[in-house]
């Protein structure tokens, strides 16, 4: 299907950026909202897996910019898991727990677009975190 | 389709291919299809990384973990750790070779810090074989909006004023030959790609169309419009045939999104592209020789002018241009002239593509802004010498160029001060000499390598470099005097004077510039018959080992020419004045005392 215009380019280029924007994630390390989920044994037993999806899922549908979901190593809130730990650019960074695919559409839609802390989920708020 | 949450890119470049890359490819997917991953995760083969000497290289996003030095026996713990369980497996990062360090990130290594990437921009992001993905990354924009925004005259203005010179060697502002073939008045006219990539060393080339075949593609239909020609032939070697295919694909894929063809974006330009071989001849690369190779000619190249911008291919109006250059164009036409013209020196703007080889830490492909200096890329982007050794020497400009010594180390590098110091740019292979280097070997090398490549046509490049190549190899043997000397440096200028083309006419470059800045290693072969890097085989002697001698006197029996000496139960000495390297001694000792040469 020939291209016709500078437009048609223009969409295919919006429809493949989705598929190939986690890439980018390198270059703007400053403004880079990082969500990072622990996905140990135990964290994985407990869901981390599909906690992690929903959140690229989401990030993509929505198409939210500078942000990446990076799976990490256990963080040690075994009780807790899956655990997810938010790092917002000028924030201190926030680790929630027992996490499930209704946290994580809060997450996205009230901590990182508005800045409203879940407080049912919170585990602990500092710099000195696991990672 | 479920949006995968990382992606594993692999270098498919040619480097890590040969140690087994596409293998890892394949395992990687069987692995995540046995785990149940391959719906999350995406497996990607890219072009070249550019950190050669670690390969083969897998990166994974969005992470940004940097793996080096990976092998099939790897894969399993790379799934396993990695993308099941989200632990980066240390063993495989990178370890600074200064200071030891484990680096997980690309960006934290000094090989990535101080470079910057254009022409290189895609090259390990994007998989070379699908269109979309460079399309997602800009791809084809800067095509679809001179067509549609721009006029001709425009484009060539736009081209010009970024100061874009040619980066196959020359130097000629690109905008100012673009603007020559555009002038004349012809029914046809030609756009070549020049990627006949022959200096030893030099692979940038290659990496580029490995690894960003659709940036050379749509720099060539915006070079089609600018200048008025319809068609496009990509001169290559047949040595490359990765790059072949990997532009064949693209080539493909291009004419099926309707971006080469008949009225691309709708406009009346039309722009077609077809790819010729070459048998990989050095004087291709010259831009005559190589339009009478396209022809289906010998590959002579013929006297300038008239300039193929007024009578090229099938005499018509025809640009050549380099492989790197083409890479440029995009993001001068997307970023603007000014963008590009403010990196760089005053003279040579944007960044240059440097293959660095020899005796580094890091072997590589290296972009840099132009003005970087050697002592930049060497020491930082290279990481330094080998075995932290002396440095004594760097070439750059293959067979054309010449050596720049220490004292030049801190020269930022352009056209016009690797000019000065008797170096010129060259495509961009450099290739670091050190203690170990001979340097009256080297220039041998080349002239070996340019007597060889003549093509034969004009008498002072057939015959001179030959004679040259002879009186360097008599001096290499010890049988040099000094009259040779002489007779190197007055054959060299008169080669210079009097080839017919470029090539030629720099070929005495390695030997004058040696000559200029090594003459006392001259001197060494010739008046003591001594090659003090040890290099040169017919001149190198036999040692004995003080630490292993134990003066059984074994090894001085049976020297025919009595030239060993040392009392029993002492250590032994060769007195190298009179050793006839015959190595009668070497047999003779039972305690592996008696160093070869």
């Amino acid at each position: 299907m020939p291209i016709k215009s500078l437009d048609e380019l223009k969409k295919i280029r919006d429809n493949q950026i989705k598929k190939v924007k986690l890439r980018e994630s390198g270059d703007s390390e400053d403004q880079t909202i990082e969500i990072l989920v622990g996905m140990a044994t135990c964290g994985i037993a407990a869901g981390s897996r599909e906690v992690l999806n929903e959140f690229v899922n989401i990030i993509s549908a929505e198409s939210i910019d500078h942000i990446k979901v990076v799976q990490v190593g256990c963080m040690g809130y075994c009780h807790s898991e899956p655990t997810v730990q938010v790092n917002m650019p000028g924030k201190q960074p926030i680790i929630y727990g027992n996490v499930d695919r209704a946290t994580v559409k809060d997450i996205v839609e009230k901590y990182i677009k508005q800045g409203i802390i879940i407080d049912d989920h919170v585990l602990i708020k500092t710099f000195n975190s696991a990672l | 389709m479920a949006i995968e949450r990382t992606h594993i890119m692999v270098c498919g470049g040619t480097g890590c291919v040969s140690a087994q890359s596409l293998e890892m490819v394949d395992l990687l997917k069987s692995k995540l299809v046995e785990k149940g991953y391959d719906q999350e995760v995406n497996v990607v083969k890219t072009g070249c990384f550019g950190f050669c000497g670690q390969g083969p290289i897998i990166k994974v996003h969005p992470d940004n973990v940097f793996y080096v030095q990976v092998g099939l026996d790897d894969i399993d713990e790379i799934i396993n750790e990695h993308i099941i369980k989200g632990r980066t497996v240390e063993r495989l990062l990178y370890k600074e070779p200064e200071t030891q360090v484990n680096l997980a990130k690309h960006d934290e290594m000094s090989f990535y810090k101080k470079q910057y990437r254009i022409a290189l921009r895609n090259c390990g992001l994007i998989n070379p074989e699908d269109i979309n993905e460079y399309i997602a990354f800009n791809g084809y924009e800067a095509l679809g909006k001179v067509l549609a925004e721009k006029t001709p005259e425009q484009v060539i203005e736009i081209v010009k004023a970024s100061g874009l010179r040619g980066r196959g060697g020359g130097g000629f502002s690109t905008g100012l030959k673009w603007e020559l073939t555009r002038k004349p008045v012809a029914d046809q006219k030609y756009v070549i790609c020049n990627a006949d990539e022959g200096d030893p060393g030099a692979f940038m080339d290659r990496s580029i169309l490995e690894g960003d075949p659709h940036s050379v593609l749509e720099a060539m239909a915006i070079a089609g419009y600018a200048i008025g020609a319809s068609k496009g032939i990509i001169y290559i070697r047949a040595e490359y045939p990765l790059a072949i295919s990997r532009l064949q694909v693209a080539m493909e894929q291009a004419k099926e999104f309707g971006l080469l063809g008949e009225n691309i974006f709708g406009s009346d330009f039309n722009f077609d592209i077809e790819i010729k071989l070459g048998a990989g001849a050095f004087v291709c690369g010259e831009e005559t020789a190589l339009i009478h190779s396209v022809e289906g000619s010998r590959g002579e190249p013929t006297k300038k002018p008239p300039y193929p911008s007024i009578q090229g291919y099938h005499k018509k109006p025809t640009s050549v241009n380099n492989v790197e250059t083409y890479a440029n164009i995009a993001p001068i036409i997307l970023k603007g002239a000014e963008w590009f013209s403010s990196i760089g020196t005053e003279q040579s703007k944007g960044t240059k593509v440097f293959a660095l080889a020899g005796k580094v830490n890091n072997v590589g492909l290296v972009e840099v802004p132009m003005g970087t200096t050697l002592r930049e890329i060497i020491y930082d982007i290279g990481g330094g010498i080998i075995g932290g050794k002396e440095f004594k020497a760097v070439q750059t400009g293959g067979p054309s160029g010449g050596v720049i010594t220490k004292l030049d180390l801190d020269t930022p590098i352009d056209y016009e001060s690797l000019k000065s110091i008797g170096s010129m740019m060259g495509s961009g292979g450099m290739i670091v000499m050190d203690e170990d280097d001979c340097m009256v070997n080297i220039a041998k090398f080349y002239l070996d390598f340019t007597q060889d490549e003549s093509c034969g046509k004009c008498t002072p490049c057939r015959l001179g470099t030959k004679r040259m190549y002879e009186i360097l190899d008599k001096i290499t043997t010890g049988e040099g005097t000094m009259e040779d000397i002489t007779k190197l440096r007055n054959l060299g200028i008169m080669i210079k004077d009097s080839a017919l083309c470029g090539l030629g006419q720099t070929a005495p470059n390695p030997v004058l510039s040696t000559l200029e800045y090594f003459y006392d290693e001259y001197l060494a072969h010739i008046q003591d018959k001594r090659c003090p890097a040890g290099a040169c085989k017919a001149l190198a002697k036999y040692k004995i080992d003080e630490e292993k001698c134990i003066g059984c006197t074994a090894c001085a029996r049976v020297c025919p020419v009595s030239c060993i000496e040392g009392k029993p139960k002492q250590k032994h000495v060769i007195n190298e004045e009179q050793c006839i390297a015959c190595g009668a001694c070497y047999t003779a000792c039972k305690f592996d005392a008696v160093i070869k040469p």
